[in-house]
Parts: structure tokens; sequence; C-alpha cells
């Protein structure tokens, strides 16, 4: 018998207003460690027990609050950083739109982590046994009795007072409450290797079977109808259309988008005659004619129109641009060469546009102006 | 009824007649301020007079659905000062008399009843079966003679059971209050959408009923937590009101405030979100020139004040607290009827001078008054109800 430790010392009372005036006197008394167990709620009994408020309220401030935040800078980091989409035309911070998941987001981490925090700070699991369970005590407190319970870990714990106390409160069935000794000797039971085999031996067989029979029993193809559609894939002939091709050509004249055809194709006399060049000589237009004249004309006229190609005999030397006949071509003219070739030099219509065209022009002008100055240039 | 002692501890006491006096300079001053101003400016004296009404019927008939509430719920924390909220309530009597000045000023208000303006606008025109002068007028009278109906049935049996402690009485009441629900359910949202809608009848939002709603009920709440709180600290109600009472009192207040919100963000977003141009320049215009510091000032005012004020339990329990917050919540739902109402009539800027101040001065005193003249001779708690025991030993 005196062997086991003593948990506490604990009395019987028959109705919520003996336990009320019993948990009010104990408390007055000067014990602290004491709890009260009753088959519900009995309205009162904190103020009985001068009990403090409850502190759980700061820990669902907190989670609410870092679930508040949290979420904000989730919407943040996904609609405006990561994944920045325009929907409906609004900005991408778009606050009113964040609030419903801020919203929630706080409601969901408040509760959980308010549930969590009671169950692991307060009610101590994995502590999975109480002294308390497995009595009589307990066996009455939960179905039509109201307990008191004084632990022996209160300064104020005498086991004769104590029990002269409850018995002054009128308290019945006074008993003493034992630890279970194998409770208290048993190891930690999360830390048993037992305990850790049996864990490891579920997860790999859990996990075994479930790789087993989901991969290799019920096995089933891949889903891949998106591939499997009545349409044309590359490298197959049309069934639908008799020449094979799935794209139809378009309709002769037609005109691609942004661009005009080009009038004077085979025609250079009417080009050097009527065509104007529409560029003003702004900076930005002979910058423009430099960038493209270096990447297309330079291989073989030279950076500076001289002919001397950079391509070492692949393709013959072009004359140089500099020529008499060159410099008293018209705009038109050079523009013509550009867009439909001349000789052997390829037409560069699909490669330059219109405007790049003409602002390559310009620049081959300041090219053959700046080898060939005229004396008004010097002023 | 006799001042003797019953045996819940009350003890019939008079309001002192000094109130009384008060409420009537109250309601003097603010008085002949409102009528000067309808020789002023009818059309803004009409504005503000409309605020006044809604602001009126929210604590009228929010108490009034408070009460019914109580009844069908069998709620018993409530009870020792049913009567209090019963009495705030008596002002749907003079609803009517309100209303009078608006009605008299209905084309300054809304411009549905303009017939020249509904001609030739699809919208309006396909809105006239509902929105004109006739069946508005209908609604009206309708909707005021059943809250008043009400009101009088529900005070009737809650008085006659002071004398007779009469257990039938409140099962007749739960009877009532049961067909009144959704009587209010109806009125309500129908009087929100004629006196607040259709200020811009292009305009609507079908969550509107209940964005009037959440306001009502706490203007309602607010307005009896103060008058429950300070008549109790005066003794003028019984000793078994603790601060359990009070935390269930700030509880829904605080419920409400948040309900509130919620409602007024949902209709936001949803205009928001959707972008429609018929729906979004109801909220444009309330964000013209310094009506945006209005919009921006409600949410503060009307949510993050009354939330964080009201958040922790002993700011629930606490009576001052208490009681400042439902004198914020009052002027919180002033607040809001205001930035529902006042674009209309101004749109570019919002407007604040001396009319804006005398309608709420006038509104205290009809108030104070109206409580004065009501209570007179009668139990500020209904001591002969079945619950009344139960509800003074209320615990949390």
């Amino acid at each position: 018998m005196n062997d086991k430790i003593l948990y506490g010392y604990t009395g019987v009372f028959d109705s919520p207003d003996e336990i009320i005036r019993a948990a009010d006197k104990t408390a007055e008394e000067g014990y602290k460690k004491f709890d009260v167990n009753t088959p519900y709620p009995v309205h009162g009994m904190d103020k009985a027990m001068k009990l403090p408020p409850s502190k759980l309220g700061y820990a669902a401030l907190v989670f609410g609050l870092s679930g508040t935040v949290s979420a904000l800078l989730l919407m943040f980091w996904i609609s405006v950083i990561e994944y920045p989409i325009v929907i409906g035309g609004k900005p991408f911070f778009a606050f009113p739109a964040f609030v419903p998941v801020i919203f929630e987001v706080t409601v969901l981490a408040a509760s959980i982590a308010t549930v969590v925090t009671m169950i692991a700070v307060f009610f101590k699991f994995p502590n999975l046994s109480h002294p308390l369970h497995d009595t009589e005590y307990m066996k009455k407190v939960s179905s039509d009795k109201y307990g008191l319970c004084i632990q022996a870990e209160d300064e104020n714990f005498n086991e004769n007072n104590v029990k002269g106390f409850l018995a002054g409160l009128g308290a019945k069935d006074i008993s003493p409450v034992y630890y279970d000794s194998e409770e208290i000797s048993v190891k930690h039971v999360l830390l048993e290797p037992k305990f850790i085999g049996i864990l490891i031996v579920a997860a790999v067989v859990t996990s075994g079977t479930v790789y087993f029979g989901l991969n290799k029993l019920m096995f089933m193809v891949p889903f891949n109808w998106m591939v499997d559609q009545e349409k044309t894939v590359p490298q197959e002939a049309s069934t639908f259309f008799a020449d094979g091709f799935a794209m139809r050509p378009p309709v002769n004249g037609t005109v691609m988008r942004g661009t005009l055809p080009y009038q004077f194709k085979g025609n250079p006399e009417d080009a050097g005659k009527f065509l104007k060049n529409p560029l003003p000589q702004t900076e930005e237009n002979f910058t423009l004619g430099k960038m493209k004249y270096d990447i297309y004309c330079s291989p073989c006229h030279g950076y500076f129109g001289e002919g001397d190609s950079r391509l070492r005999g692949q393709f013959p030397n072009p004359p140089s641009l500099h020529s008499e006949k060159l410099r008293n071509w018209s705009d038109g003219s050079i523009y013509h060469v550009i867009t439909d070739g001349q000789n052997i030099m390829p037409s560069y219509e699909t490669q330059l546009t219109r405007q790049e065209r003409w602002a390559t022009v310009l620049y081959i002008r300041a090219l053959q102006r700046s080898l060939n100055a005229k004396e008004s240039d010097l002023e | 009824m006799s001042s003797e002692e019953t045996n819940i501890g009350y003890s019939k006491k008079e309001l002192p007649g000094s109130l009384g006096k008060i409420g009537f300079a109250i309601l003097g001053i603010g008085l002949v301020v409102v009528i000067v101003s309808f020789f002023v400016d009818h059309t803004r004296a009409a504005f503000n007079n409309l605020i006044m009404l809604m602001f009126l019927t929210s604590v009228g008939v929010g108490g009034l659905f408070l009460i019914a509430l109580e009844y069908i719920a069998g709620a018993v924390w409530s009870t020792p000062f049913r009567r209090v909220i019963e009495i705030i309530t008596g002002i749907v009597i003079l609803l009517p008399v309100i209303a009078v000045p608006v009605y008299l000023n209905l084309h300054d208000l809304f411009h549905w009843t303009h017939e020249e303006v509904v001609q030739g606008d699809y919208s309006l025109e396909s809105k006239s079966g509902y929105l004109n002068v006739s069946f508005f007028t209908i609604r009206v009278v309708v909707f005021f003679a059943l809250w008043i109906l009400f009101y009088l049935l529900l005070r009737k049996n809650s008085l006659s059971q002071d004398v007779t402690g009469d257990q039938l009485l409140t099962k007749k009441n739960i009877r009532l209050s049961a067909v009144f629900m959704p009587v209010f359910a109806v009125t309500i949202t129908f009087s929100s959408i004629d006196w607040i809608m259709s200020l811009e009848p292009h305009w609507f939002s079908t969550i509107f009923g209940v964005y009037y709603f959440s306001g009502t009920v706490l203007a309602a709440l607010a307005a009896g937590t103060l008058a429950i709180i300070m008549l109790n600290e005066k003794g003028y109600l019984t000793k078994g009101l603790v601060k359990d009472h009070y935390y269930s009192l700030g509880a829904l207040l605080f419920a409400f405030t948040n309900f509130w919100a919620y409602i007024a963000f949902s209709q936001f977003l949803l205009i928001w979100y959707a972008n429609l141009p018929e729906e979004t320049f109801w909220f444009l215009q309330k964000w013209e020139g310094s009506w945006m510091i209005i919009s921006v000032g409600l949410i503060f005012v009307h949510f993050i004040v009354p939330y964080f004020g009201l958040l922790s339990q002993p700011s629930k329990m606490d009576p001052k607290r208490l009681k400042l917050m439902s004198i914020w919540i009052l002027f919180a739902h002033w607040y809001d009827l205001y930035w529902l109402v006042m674009p209309t009539f101004s749109k570019e800027e919002a407007v604040f001078g001396w009319m804006e101040v005398a309608f709420p001065i006038l509104t205290v005193g009809i108030v104070i008054l109206a409580f004065v003249i009501i209570s007179r001779k009668k139990n500020l708690i209904p001591v002969g109800d079945p619950k009344l025991k139960r509800g003074l030993d209320f615990r949390l």
C-alpha cells in the first residue's frame, strides 16, 4: 500500500449546487491544485474555483493572425510574383479578391491551432493515461455525481487535513487515488524500439501494398485521349481533303495583315521613278537602318558598302555601293533592289519590313555621302 | 403596479423627472433647428429626415426582432431586461409621424417619382410596376401598420403577464413572434429597398435587405445595451443582472459587427468583381471627391473600432466599455445611413453642416422622451414572466 504514490483525495457530491459550494470553499481554503469532475459543464464553476481566465484565447489570437499574414503573403506571392495573370481586368494585387481567402485561412488556422494547442499543451497529449481513469470515482462522476479531487501536489496538502476537510464539506465516498505503478515506471511508449519497429513495419507494409496494388495489380494505361483526336497531326496526310493537306491555302489575292503587296515587282524603272522615301532623316531611322544594314547587307557589301565581302569567296563579291552609277540612283531604285533582288542578290522582302527597308536606304545614302561628301556638308 | 418588493428583488422605481425634462429640452432644441432647416433647404432637410427615419426604424423594428427572437428561441438570459427593449421599441408608433416630412418631399428625394424621367428610360419603365407612388404609399402604410400591430400585441401580452403571471401569455407571444419573423423579414427588406435603394432607382443589389437588416439589429442591440446598463447602474433594474448578462449582450454586438462587415464586404466584392457598369456606379459615386474619405472611414467606424473594442472577453463584461461601444455603434449606424443616403443629395462632395447635427439631436431627444413616457407606470423588468428567475440565474 505504502509503496504506491498518492495522486490525491476525491470526494463525491450529489447536486451541482453542492459542488459549486464545495469548489468555492476549497479555493477559499487555499488549495490551488484541485479539480472538479462533473457529468456536464456546470455554469459558474470557473468563478467558484477562482480559476484565472484561460490563456487559450491568446493562442487563438496568435495563430489567427499568423493565418491572416501567411494567407496575405501567399496570395501576394502567387498573384503578383510567381504567376501574375490578369483576371477580369483587375490589378495583380487585387486585395478585395484576397479577402475571402485571408478570412478563411485565418479562421482555419485559429480553430485548428487552438484545438491542437489545447490537446498538446493543456491536455498534455500524448499522455494517454491519467490516475483518475478506471477508478470508481470516475465512474460516478461521469454518470450522475459531482466530484472534487484535491491533488497531493498541492503545497497545503496533508492527508488527514484533506480527509477531514472533504468530510466537512459533506462529501461522500472520500477515497485516495494512486498513480498506476505501471504508468510511472514504464518508459515513454513513443521511444520504445518495439513501438518504433512496428511503426516502420507498418509504414513499409502499407506503402508496399499500396504501390503493388495500384501500380501492378490495377495497372491501367495512362490516360491518353488527348492525343487520340480527330485531327491531322504533323507527318500525317489529311483524309478529309483530296490534296492531303490539312490547312487550306489562302484565296488568291489574299494579303497578309499589316503588309501591302509590292506594286513594282519586276519593274525597276517605274520603281526608281515613282517611289519616294517616306521616312524623315532622324537619328532613330538612321540607327534602325544601320542595324538592319549591318545584319542583312554587310556580309556581302561590307560594313561600309565597299563590296568587301566577309564570305571568303563562297559567294561572288558585289560591286561597291559608292560607284558613280549607284550614287546617282534614286532612293526608289535602291529600295527596289532590296525588295525585289538583282542578279544574284535575293529579295529581302520577307526579312525586312517596308519601314526597315526605307531605313536601310537612308543609311546607304549616308554611307555614300560619307565617302563623297559635298562641299556644302562642311558648313 | 404597487412598489412592493417581489421575490426577485425588484422594487418599482419611477425614472427621475429630470430625465424627462432633459429629453424634452433636447427634443425641443432639435425640433426647432429641424423646422428651421426645412425652411432653409427643404431638400437637404428631407434627406436628413430620411436618415433619421431609417435610424429610428432600425432601433424600433430591430428591437421588435430581438424580442421575437427571444420568444422563439426560448432564451432565458435576456428575459430580465426584455421590458427595456420593449419600451425602446415603442418608437415604432412614432415612425409614421417622422415619415410625413419625407413623404411630403418625395419628389425631391426619389427621381423615379417623376413621370417624365421614367418615360423613355427602359430600366425605370420596367421597374415602374413596383416603383410608383401609389404602390409605394400602400407599402409604407402597410409596413408601419404591421410593425405597430405586432408591437402592440406583444406589449399587451407582456404587460398583462406582469399582473396575472399567466404562463399562457408567453405561449401566445411565442406564436405571435413566429408569425412576426417572416413579416419582419419581408417588411425590413422591402422598406430598405423602398427608402434607401430606390434613391438610385437604376441600381440594384440583392443583398441590400440583409445589409440593412444587419445594421438594424446592431442599432437595436446597441440602444438596448446602453439603456440596460445605464438603468442597471442606477439601480432601476434588479441586482440579479451581472456581467454574464453583459457579456452575452457584448457578444451579440460583436457577432453582429462581424455580420455587418461580412455582408457589406460580400456586397462590395461581387459588384467589384463583376464590374458591371449598372452596379459599380453606386460605389463609384461614393468614391467621388471627399466621399472617398467617408467610404474608407466607414470600414473603420463600423467595423475596425467596434471589432477591436469588443474583441477580448473582459471588454464585453466591462459596463463602461460596453456603454462606450454601444454609443459608438449607434453613431456608426447613423454614419452608415449617411453614407447610403447622402451621396444622392450631394454627388461631388460630402456635405456636413448644422443640419446634419440637428437631426441626430432630435433623434436622441425623441428616444429619451419616448422612453420616459412609455416606461411611466410600468415595471422595468417583466416581473410575471415564468423565465425571469432562470434568466437572473443565468451564468456563463
